[in-house]
């Protein structure tokens, strides 16, 4: 059924630190690695080896620019993958059922076997997190990992999102951001951990922790230098030359 | 948004059947035995075509039967319950027109009203989504009203109210042109609501998260007919409502009269419905770096 469940109390969900995320793309590869096998339909490439090589990912790793006021310009890397908002449009549009938000812990799913491919719901979502794989014709989605989160045939420090797994700079986290108690939600409240496109109405259960402030860029090891006095030949040139 | 021809002959062709069967379904046409079963056939054909032409669009059309079991929350859903709902109502009328019979007179009421029904859930598909803002407005479903509204009065021949229609679907078309630029960036969304970064500065796509083209990039970030976006508006506005009404005013409502119209009057509303998709933003463009410098 495509209505949304009750609120569940539990609400599992991605925490991801733009501060210290480096762009290197491991949880797009992780992500990818892990849903070619398992868990539904496998996320397919065309024309991979070709010109204009086109694939399914559900997560992606976007770079910006911010340029403050004053300062220099920062680069964000920025991580998108589905939210498993709480008011889940992708899930109301959907005609056949297929796309569900599960009521105990909240992860957004798509039944594979009753999608019919129309791409509705990839067209309600504001994020993008959805992706039609053009070889099963079928809607694919962060899992958020659901046969690795509870699956007791991994080693226990493997039960959790692939994605989460792999990063090698610990930028992103998974947890029940519905306890107030859990570390994700600690981390947030500490960081001031915020929604994409709060205005849309969807309540996103994952949250983004902010680039933390920079101070003033300290002098580089080579500044002292600049202030160097020319002496000599070069001085007696420097000396003339400002007599122009 | 990507203007699929499947869809596009969806929305349009079935808009016509279901605004020509609404008009027979009323009685406005006193047609018994062949012509009957010639004008009621192509009222099912079109909406038929379309109904058909919009399982192109699907990635597994086998399963489309499944999309009857979500009317609660669905719109598109909803379109199948009152699209396959109102061919079935239609269908003792359609005897009844073709081998004599009656039936009661309210009958034919509540079937005109299913069709109308099916249209509105129709448009409802695009105007329920916030995420394209160009579509989450009032004219959506006003435009998909007039487009069925005039293509049945053309097509059942009801010369003074298709000539009425064409003028209120000439100044919707315009308002909806109009009102529709602006719906962007009134509903508020830029890079910097969606990255959450604004707080820090101005944002700017750095590097995209991919250098080839993905099923979003191909689906929903269409910029193709932009460029001839304005001519495009005029051809459509002259083809659907402008000369249809000139001709309506000026030529008597006899059938080869009244067919040429109406192919002048569908290759119009082909022409808006094309522009009503490829005019269409959505919002995960901001991403993928469109809009940029558009003031936040």
């Amino acid at each position: 059924m495509t209505a949304l469940p009750p609120p569940s109390a539990k609400k599992l969900g991605l925490v991801i630190d733009l501060d210290t995320c480096v762009g290197c793309q491991a949880c797009v590869t992780a992500c990818k690695g892990w849903n070619d096998q398992g868990y539904g339909a496998p996320l397919s490439d065309q024309n991979a080896y070709g010109s204009e090589p086109c694939g399914t990912f559900l997560n992606r790793v976007h770079g910006y620019e911010v340029t403050p006021e004053a300062g220099p310009a920062e680069i964000v890397n920025f991580p998108r993958s589905c939210l498993h908002c709480e008011d889940a449009p992708c899930v109301t549009v959907c005609p056949t059922g297929a796309s569900y938000k599960r009521a105990e812990d909240g992860i957004v799913l798509v039944n594979e076997d009753a999608c019919i491919g129309c791409g509705l719901c990839a067209w309600a979502c504001p994020y993008g997190a959805r992706e039609l794989d053009p070889s099963a014709g079928v809607m694919k989605k962060c899992t958020l990992c659901v046969d690795r989160i509870y699956n007791e045939n991994l080693p226990e420090e493997d039960r959790m999102p692939a994605c989460v797994r792999t990063c090698p700079t610990g930028a992103r986290h998974f947890g029940d951001l519905g306890d107030p108690g859990s570390a994700v939600s600690r981390l947030v409240a500490e960081r001031g951990g915020y929604d994409l496109m709060p205005e849309m109405g969807t309540k996103p259960v994952n949250k983004y922790l902010p680039p933390r402030k920079k101070g003033a860029a300290p002098d580089g090891p080579l500044t002292p230098l600049l202030e160097t006095p020319a002496t000599g030949f070069a001085g007696w040139l420097d000396r003339l030359l400002e007599k122009f | 948004m990507h203007p699929a021809p499947s869809v596009i002959a969806f929305t349009v062709l079935s808009g016509a059947g279901f605004g020509l069967l609404a008009f027979l379904a009323l009685g406005a046409v006193e047609v018994y035995g062949a012509a009957a079963f010639l004008l009621w056939g192509l009222g099912y054909g079109l909406a038929v075509a379309g109904l058909l032409a919009s399982t192109f669009h699907l990635g597994n059309p086998s399963r489309a039967l499944r999309a009857f079991t979500q009317w609660r929350t669905s719109w598109l859903s909803r379109e199948a319950w009152a699209s396959a709902g109102a061919l079935l109502m239609l269908a003792p009328l359609a005897l009844a027109a073709i081998f004599g019979g009656g039936l009661p007179g309210h009958f034919g009421a509540v079937a005109a009203a299913v069709c109308v029904l099916t249209v509105v859930s129709t448009s409802m598909i695009y105007a329920q989504l916030k995420t394209v803002p160009r579509w989450n407005h009032w004219t959506t479903p006003a435009l998909f009203l007039g487009f069925a509204a005039t293509s049945g009065a053309i097509l059942s021949g009801q010369a003074r109210i298709a000539a009425l229609l064409c003028l209120v679907l000439g100044v919707l078309l315009i308002t909806a042109f109009r009102l529709g630029d602006g719906r962007f960036r009134a509903a508020g969304q830029t890079l910097s609501t969606a990255t959450g970064l604004g707080k820090g500065g101005t944002v700017r796509q750095f590097a995209p998260a991919h250098t080839g083209p993905n099923y979003l990039t191909r689906e929903m970030i269409h910029v193709v007919g932009r460029r001839h976006a304005r001519r495009l508006r005029v051809i459509a506005v002259v083809l659907a409502a402008l000369l249809p009404l000139l001709g309506l005013l000026v030529v008597p409502p006899v059938l080869p009269y009244m067919a040429a119209i109406f192919v002048v009057h569908i290759v119009g509303a082909f022409v808006a419905r094309w522009l009503f998709f490829a005019e269409a933003e959505h919002v995960v463009g901001l991403y993928y770096g469109q809009r940029q410098g558009d003031p936040a």
